[in-house]
């Protein structure tokens, strides 16, 4: 008896075969290596240097140690036992809100703005060399500045999630407005459409995908941005968490973090995938 | 007559009676009284105006049935400033501000800022004191500035170096207390272990955790002993202290002078061997401050007061060692330090592991003192001054005493019955050489090594 396996069926087994060899792989690179015994070593000494056991809490760990944890934190999510040390679901909505903050600002300031560039081949313009120039600059570099002048950490953490996720919703935004269908847009000016009808039912509709993807784009930089400026700045957030566990050399609490990172970043990301399903169209 | 009766009674009783205090006619109307705190306060300067004034209770009452009351009051009113008298009594009163945010670096020098959370000390004071984990000194700095921070943990270098405008906005920031004395410690990388001699140290790169610290004051001075130029000689890199436990497994740095618990983490790694501990180099030496802004003492006079008492006996239960065992158990946990108890306690107890096989005991490895002596800012300018830190002439004696707040700390001292020294100066010997608080520019001189 011969099944076929469809191509899903096969992508699925194949990911699990490469799961399987990434954890052996790991389980082998992690074996603890037998110690060999120092003959005249004073057993206070050896004591204190916690008898060899302290290579274990910071050095890599074994598979069984990291599923150890990931258990314990997620059975755990939204323990609260001070300002310094909070549970994983609680460290994850700080970062979220910080990100849906001063990503939602941007969209705010950079749709309309995208809109009357991508209506203007003036404005275009003379607004490109200005986007040219601050886009490549690393969200993080804006940090000093923003703590200087703006004198609050968090906000300063929002500021910079604002100012990454500024420029591909702005050029995207743009770039979908400038390229409406010229036939449109001609439909409508023949049917006299008001302008405000016109920029909702015509160019919005058809710029969307393009408006979208510049929106997913941000929603990744932004998660990865914000790691690294709770890392700065401290307190709360992913961040902060990852540079706590860092602060005491617990690479297993690191990986953790790092998972945890990886698996909201990808939900994010689908979010959009699905969202831009439902504005795609065919022409 | 007791500090709390009316003094412009002529009819006070003199013997004791009914409560404790004898003014009134029990216990329980005592107390409903001495709940109103200014009544209370102000009661107790009058009281104690009247008494300097007559130290006899029977010429009090003569004097008092002469003139009347309210004369007597009105009269000594006009020669003495009773108002003024009872606002400066207030000052144990009312607190202006009970929530207070304070920041800390996660490292044993903050133990007493981070105990008096979980034992209870700002309880006492009734302050209402949420510690915040901070990220590094430069975060520390630029929150303080910010205002975010009431008061803050920070290196005794930090406070002279924001009021001198050094490396960041100047700003007047005071150093309220010591926290801790000694506790640093050189440490180096395992595949050193035959290079014992600093002479022998040319080219290594250490790492630090400051500019403005006393690890890199001390750290050079060391280095310039042995006859190395720290400038020169040998690479020094600004890192936070568990990034020098990781670049020291990784080969990026040779050694460190860094914190405590990373000296003794670095041991249970088993990457590094403590070389030097820092008291080895100055017996006594401040590290680390409770620092405030000098606005935040003038808007909250009462407020800093209690942070004071909080904070000053927080250090002086520190420097018991009977009880560490319960302060390690206190600020072990990823809400303060996150740090293994077994490396706290070898770091509080002076008892530890070397790192080359050898069990040393050293008890006063780390030892807590809150006197800001004067004498400690001097020195820590002349050094700024002669690695360039400070350009230009510098008054050392009017820096120190405007920022090391010594004679407020003695006075708040006495208060709290803790024994502070009778002077803010005194001589201090660093390795070997005495230090003259009184010859700054002298001693600056004195050294062959210097960028000045």
């Amino acid at each position: 008896m011969k099944t076929r396996l469809t191509l899903n069926q096969k992508a699925g087994l194949l990911s699990l075969g490469l799961f399987a060899l990434i954890l052996l792989v790991w389980y082998l690179a992690t074996l603890p290596d037998a110690k060999v015994a120092a003959a005249n070593v004073d057993p206070e000494y050896a004591a204190l240097m916690g008898g060899g056991a302290a290579s274990s809490a910071s050095s890599f760990p074994t598979p069984v140690a990291m599923a150890q944890t990931v258990w314990e934190r997620l059975s755990d999510p939204f323990y609260d036992n001070g300002p310094n040390d909070k549970g994983i679901g609680i460290q994850l909505a700080y970062s979220l809100a910080r990100v849906l903050g001063g990503f939602f600002l941007a969209a705010a300031v950079a749709i309309p703005l995208g809109f009357a560039i991508g209506n203007s081949r003036v404005f275009y313009q003379a607004i490109n060399p200005y986007v040219q120039l601050l886009k490549p600059i690393s969200p993080l570099a804006w940090m000093p500045l923003a703590l200087y002048t703006i004198k609050d950490a968090s906000a300063s953490a929002i500021f910079v999630i604002f100012i990454c996720s500024l420029w591909p919703m702005l050029i995207n935004t743009a770039h979908g407005v400038a390229n409406v269908r010229r036939d449109w847009l001609d439909v409508a000016r023949t049917l006299e459409v008001n302008p405000l009808r016109k920029a909702f039912r015509v160019i919005l509709p058809a710029a969307a995908p393009t408006i979208l993807t510049g929106m997913r784009i941000s929603m990744g930089i932004a998660w990865l941005v914000i790691v690294a400026a709770e890392m700065l700045v401290g307190g709360t957030g992913i961040g902060y968490f990852v540079w706590n566990e860092w602060n005491n050399l617990s690479i297993t609490n690191v990986l953790f973090a790092i998972l945890m990172i990886g698996v909201v970043g990808m939900a994010l990301d689908s979010i959009f995938g699905v969202l831009s399903k439902r504005v795609a169209y065919q022409e | 007559m007791s500090g709390f009766d009316n003094p412009f009674d002529p009819d006070t009783k003199l013997h004791r009676a009914g409560c404790s205090c004898g003014r009134h006619h029990s216990q329980a109307d005592h107390e409903a009284d001495m709940k109103n705190e200014d009544a209370r306060v102000s009661r107790v300067v009058e009281s104690a105006v009247m008494r300097g004034l007559f130290p006899d209770d029977q010429m009090r009452r003569n004097f008092l049935r002469a003139v009347g009351t309210g004369t007597a009051m009105a009269a000594i009113s006009t020669f003495f400033p009773m108002g003024a008298a009872k606002a400066l009594a207030a000052e144990k009163g009312k607190l202006e501000k009970t929530d207070l945010k304070i920041g800390f670096i996660p490292i044993t020098c903050a133990t007493p800022i981070i105990m008096a959370g979980p034992m209870g000390f700002y309880a006492r004071e009734g302050l209402n004191v949420t510690l915040q984990k901070t990220a590094g000194w430069a975060v520390i700095r630029d929150k303080v500035q910010n205002k975010e921070y009431d008061a803050s943990h920070m290196l005794s270098p930090m406070p002279l170096a924001m009021s001198l405008g050094l490396g960041s906005a100047k700003q007047a920031v005071d150093v309220a207390s010591i926290q801790n004395i000694n506790g640093q410690a050189i440490t180096l990388s395992l595949k050193h272990k035959d290079k014992l001699n600093p002479k022998d140290w040319k080219g290594m790169k250490f790492g630090l955790p400051f500019d403005y610290s006393i690890h890199n004051l001390l750290l050079r001075y060391y280095l310039a002993e042995a006859g190395l130029d720290p400038d020169k000689d040998v690479e020094l890199r600004m890192m936070p202290p568990p990034d020098m436990v990781a670049n020291l497994r990784a080969g990026n740095i040779d050694g460190f002078l860094g914190p405590e618990p990373f000296n003794q983490r670095a041991v249970y790694e088993e990457v590094g061997f403590i070389h030097t501990l820092s008291r080895d180099l100055w017996d006594g030496h401040p590290c680390c401050a409770f620092g405030v802004q000098e606005g935040f003492y003038k808007q909250y006079p009462n407020t800093y007061a209690a942070l004071f008492r909080a904070i000053a006996s927080a250090t002086d239960y520190a420097h018991k060692p009977e009880n560490r065992k319960a302060i390690i158990e206190a600020i072990a946990p990823a809400n303060y330090l996150n740090q293994p108890i077994p490396v706290l306690e070898q770091v509080m107890t002076g008892r530890f592991a070397d790192g080359l096989g050898k069990v040393k005991n050293v008890p006063d490895r780390v030892d807590f003192d809150p006197f800001p002596w004067q004498s400690m800012a001097v020195w820590i300018l002349t050094q700024l001054k002669r690695w360039n830190y400070i350009k230009g002439d510098i008054d050392y004696k009017m820096v120190a005493e405007e920022v090391f707040r010594a004679t407020d700390a003695r006075k708040r001292m006495a208060e709290l019955g803790l024994k502070a020294p009778a002077s803010n100066y005194m001589k201090h010997t660093i390795m070997g050489k005495v230090f003259d608080p009184t010859k700054p520019a002298e001693y600056l001189n004195s050294f062959a090594i210097k960028r000045t």
